[in-house]
This record gives C-alpha cells, sequence and structure tokens, in this order.
C-alpha cells in the first residue's frame, strides 16, 4: 500500500509544532499502524531526519501507551482497538491518514506525539488505592464478592489509562477514567472503607489537573479501546453526591 | 510478614480513613456544577409543563384563559397579597436560570482552558445534536425568553399593548400577519425541545443513573417530555394562525 500521513511534529515541550506531510510506500496491509510509522522513522533516520517521536510499549492492546489520534479519532477509526491493534487494511490505498496527539491542557506535548499523561497518576494517587497490609496474599475466598459485582469490576478495571477518553472528549475531561477507578475500587468490599473520600480526592485531583467537566456527550466510550461504558460516570455522580452529604 | 501482624502505621493506612480529606480548592468541583445545573434545570423544566398546560387553557375559551392568568395573581391570598405567589415565582425562577446559566458558564470555561489546542483533523461529534448544540442553544432560549416577556408578558412589542387582556395578547401576538413571530417561537420553541432531550436525559445521569438498562430508560423518558412539551406550546401559536383560536 502508498499512503500519505500528515503527522504533528514537535520538537520539544515548548516549540511550536505543525502537521507534515510524508509519503508511506510498500506498507503491508498487514502491518500495525505503529509498524507502519516504525517502516517510515526507518525512512526517516536514513535520510538523517528526526524520527517521529510515539509511545508504544506492549503492542497488544493492553499498555494504553499508543496514544494517536488518527484521523480525529482517538486509536484510530476501529472500534474497542488501540493504535497499536489496528492494521493498515482498514485504510485505502492511497489515503491521507492525520495523526496527532492527545490534545489536553492537562496532556502537555512532550514531542511530536508523545504526551505526558502524568495528569493520570496524580488522580489514581489520590485516591485509586485501597489500604491493606502487604505480605501474604490472603485466601481467594476470605471475602466472598458477589459474581455480578466481581463481573462489574473487572469490567471497570479492564481501562488501561490510555487517555482516549480525554483526547475525544469535547470537553477535555477523563471523567470516564476516573469513573471506571472508582467503579472498579467500589464494587469490591475491600474499596468500602474509602469509598467516599476516594471519589472527593479522586475528582479533586482531576479538577485540579485542569481536565473538564462531563456534559455526558459519550464521545469517550465511543473510542474506548476497552469499552468501558458511559454508566460508570452515573455512578460516579452517586458515589460523589453520598459522599459530599456525609461531610 | 504473618498474616496478624497489626496494620502498619504508614500514611495510607493512618490517614485515608480517619481523616477527613483538606480542602485544596475553594473551586466547585465539576460534579457539584452539574448537580447545580440538574437541580435548577429540573425547577425550570417544572415550570415549562405548569406554563404549557396553562396556555392549553386558550382552547377552553378565552374568559378562561384570562380567568386562569388572573388566578395566577389571586394564588396564595389572602395567606399572600394580590400578585405576591407570581413575583415569588418568578424570582425563583430568576435565581433558577441564574444558576443553570453561572454553572453552565463556568464548566464551559473549564472546557475550553482543558484543551487549548484544537484538532487540526476533527470529525463531527458523534453523540446527539441536542447535545453539541446545549451551550449555543441556551443562548438562543435565553434571547427568546427576554423576547417573549416584552411580548406577551408587558406587552411592549405587542400590537394589543400591554393593558389588554392576557388573551388579546395572545390572538394579537400570533395573527397571521406576523407570521415571522410565529416562525421565530416555533424555532425557540424546538430549541427548547432539543435543549432538553439532551438535559432531561444529562440531569438524570448527573443525579446518579446508573444503568445501562435505566440509560434507555431516562433517554426515552426525556425524548417523549420534550416532544410533548413543544406540541403542547406549539399548538397555541398554530391554533391563533389557523383562525381555531380568536
Amino acid at each position: 500500500m502508498d499512503i500519505k500521513v500528515r503527522v504533528w511534529r514537535q520538537s520539544g515541550p515548548t516549540a511550536g509544532g505543525k502537521m507534515v506531510t510524508y509519503d508511506v510506500k510498500g506498507i503491508s496491509p498487514d502491518a500495525s499502524f505503529l509498524e507502519m510509522i516504525d517502516v517510515l522513522n526507518e525512512t526517516l533516520i536514513l535520510n538523517g531526519d528526526d524520527p517521529i517521536a510515539f509511545d508504544h510499549d506492549c503492542r497488544e492492546g493492553i499498555c494504553g501507551a499508543c496514544s494517536m489520534v488518527i484521523n480525529g479519532v482517538a486509536h484510530g477509526p476501529e472500534k474497542a482497538t488501540t493504535t497499536c491493534q489496528l492494521h493498515m487494511r482498514k485504510f485505502k490505498d492511497g489515503d491521507v491518514i492525520d495523526v496527532e496527539p492527545w490534545r489536553a491542557a492537562a496532556f502537555p506535548v512532550i514531542k511530536d506525539l508523545v504526551v505526558d499523561r502524568s495528569a493520570f497518576d496524580k488522580i489514581i494517587q489520590a485516591g485509586g488505592y485501597i489500604t491493606a497490609p502487604t505480605g501474604t496474599a490472603p485466601d481467594a475466598h476470605a471475602t466472598p464478592v458477589p459474581k455480578k459485582d466481581a463481573d462489574a469490576a473487572f469490567e471497570a478495571a479492564t481501562c488501561i489509562g490510555c487517555g482516549a477518553c480525554v483526547a475525544a472528549c469535547p470537553n477535555g475531561s477523563s471523567m470516564l477514567f476516573t469513573a471506571a477507578k472508582i467503579a472498579h475500587l467500589g464494587l469490591m468490599p475491600q474499596g468500602q472503607p474509602e469509598r467516599d473520600s476516594r471519589v472527593i480526592d479522586m475528582l479533586q485531583a482531576q479538577d485540579d489537573a485542569g481536565f473538564g467537566g462531563c456534559t455526558n456527550a459519550g464521545e469517550c466510550t465511543t473510542v474506548c479501546p476497552k469499552g468501558i461504558p458511559l454508566s460508570l460516570i452515573g455512578r460516579l455522580n452517586s458515589d460523589y453526591r453520598k459522599a459530599i452529604s456525609k461531610r | 510478614m504473618a498474616v496478624d501482624t497489626p496494620i502498619p502505621k504508614t500514611a495510607n493506612a493512618a490517614g485515608a480513613t480517619a481523616r477527613p480529606t483538606p480542602r485544596k480548592s475553594v473551586r466547585p468541583s465539576s460534579v457539584i456544577l452539574k448537580l447545580v445545573m440538574a437541580v435548577s434545570g429540573a425547577l425550570l423544566v417544572l415550570f415549562l409543563f405548569a406554563h404549557a398546560a396553562g396556555n392549553l387553557k386558550i382552547f377552553v375559551g378565552e374568559t378562561d384563559f384570562d380567568h386562569y392568568a388572573e388566578w395566577l395573581r389571586e394564588l396564595g391570598t389572602p395567606l399572600l397579597p394580590h400578585g405576591w405567589f407570581l413575583w415569588i415565582q418568578r424570582i425563583g425562577l430568576l435565581a433558577g436560570i441564574g444558576l443553570h446559566i453561572w454553572a453552565a458558564t463556568v464548566l464551559t470555561i473549564r472546557a475550553k482552558k482543558a484543551r487549548p489546542v484544537k484538532y487540526a483533523h476533527r470529525p463531527k461529534i458523534q453523540g446527539s445534536y441536542a447535545a453539541r448544540t446545549m451551550r449555543w442553544g441556551g443562548v438562543i432560549i435565553v434571547l427568546f425568553v427576554i423576547y417573549h416577556i416584552l411580548d406577551l408578558t408587558t406587552g411592549t412589542f405587542n400590537p394589543a399593548g400591554g393593558d389588554s387582556d392576557p388573551s388579546a395578547r395572545v390572538v394579537a401576538g400570533f395573527a397571521p400577519e406576523r407570521w415571522y413571530v410565529t416562525l421565530f417561537y416555533t424555532l425557540a420553541v424546538v430549541s427548547v425541545g432539543f435543549h432538553l432531550r439532551h438535559g432531561i436525559w444529562s440531569a438524570f445521569r448527573t443525579l446518579g443513573q446508573q444503568t445501562t438498562k435505566g440509560e434507555r430508560r431516562a433517554q426515552a423518558v426525556a425524548l417523549v417530555l420534550s416532544v410533548v412539551l413543544v406540541a403542547m406550546y406549539l399548538s397555541v401559536p398554530f391554533a391563533v394562525l389557523t383562525g381555531l383560536v380568536g
């Protein structure tokens, strides 16, 4: 396949950036999107140019590193798929593909397509944990969990923290991410002692990091590679309302 | 470490559950602002339904409609002096509108700040038309409400004038030769309908609706309420336009 990519190039956090067009020729339709950029980077390096910086790690759709907005859609056109699992056969020969970094004040660009997502770490540090003694792992059946709750908690826990929800949200909000974390801990018996402080602190950290508020537009869940449901935001709202009423 | 070792007094173990969280900022949280919008919006929707129901009295007869308007002023008497109920309601509505717009403005400013650099390639938001047009739709509704009060409440823009009977103002205001007024009303009422279609559902979600099944139900309720409200409001000007009333 021969395609053109228009990629956001920005040499550093404070530098200005622009979209730069590159020709990519002879790409296998079975190549992943990241492999396509690898091939392009090899050419750039051979020509003495600076390769395109982008985040990637597991390349099997579970680490959440490969943050790219492809033709205006976080992680590209394929539903419930990360960029690394997106294949070039989803595009047509001769396509011009726009690739941009996540755009959010809380996710400043470090270089090209790489953004600093430590704002998510700050949200997790504020309450995305349970307080439990470390040591020998407890017996699996020591604390019974209803199957329904375990399944719902697991669904929420599949959030890989990639930030696509923020990238897609018209308000630059991380509400789906925070809601997923609150649900996956709050559905478990181990998560109950800190359930109230967790929702208040994590929401505070999210607001302080400069994310916007939720308007229930539903863009986040549409692009989420793990299909985290929008309804979890209702759970966050409900938990929050109950928590502040106890203050 | 033995299983029965007491919980070590680390910062987390000692603090997280016992100590109240220190408030780092005095800004209202985004969920508080959404709650303000949901509650004030719900009050405004209740008013819209009461107002629409009152409007329909014109189909019973123009004198009945005028009596209804007078009854609104007598409501609460003799506990309240004449006309006080209406003024209390107006102050309540203004407070509701004020809070709704204030919260929306703060959230809009935060949303704009949250994405300082726009995407070069951005397809249309995939959410509903109603969800996309909440902010500008709200501005249009405010402008309409101002015109609406000057037209039918004070009579400033009404051919029948402010001293006429309420029914006379309705009949004169939506007279066939003033078709552009009716057109403007129609557009404004439809934009209220779109605003409520997303707004009512969004309020359910903000107030804690959290199941997928309930989500569909809440969206259906929002759609039905919006359509019914639009139909109630549009029936009056179109009845005047077609000569059914007047």
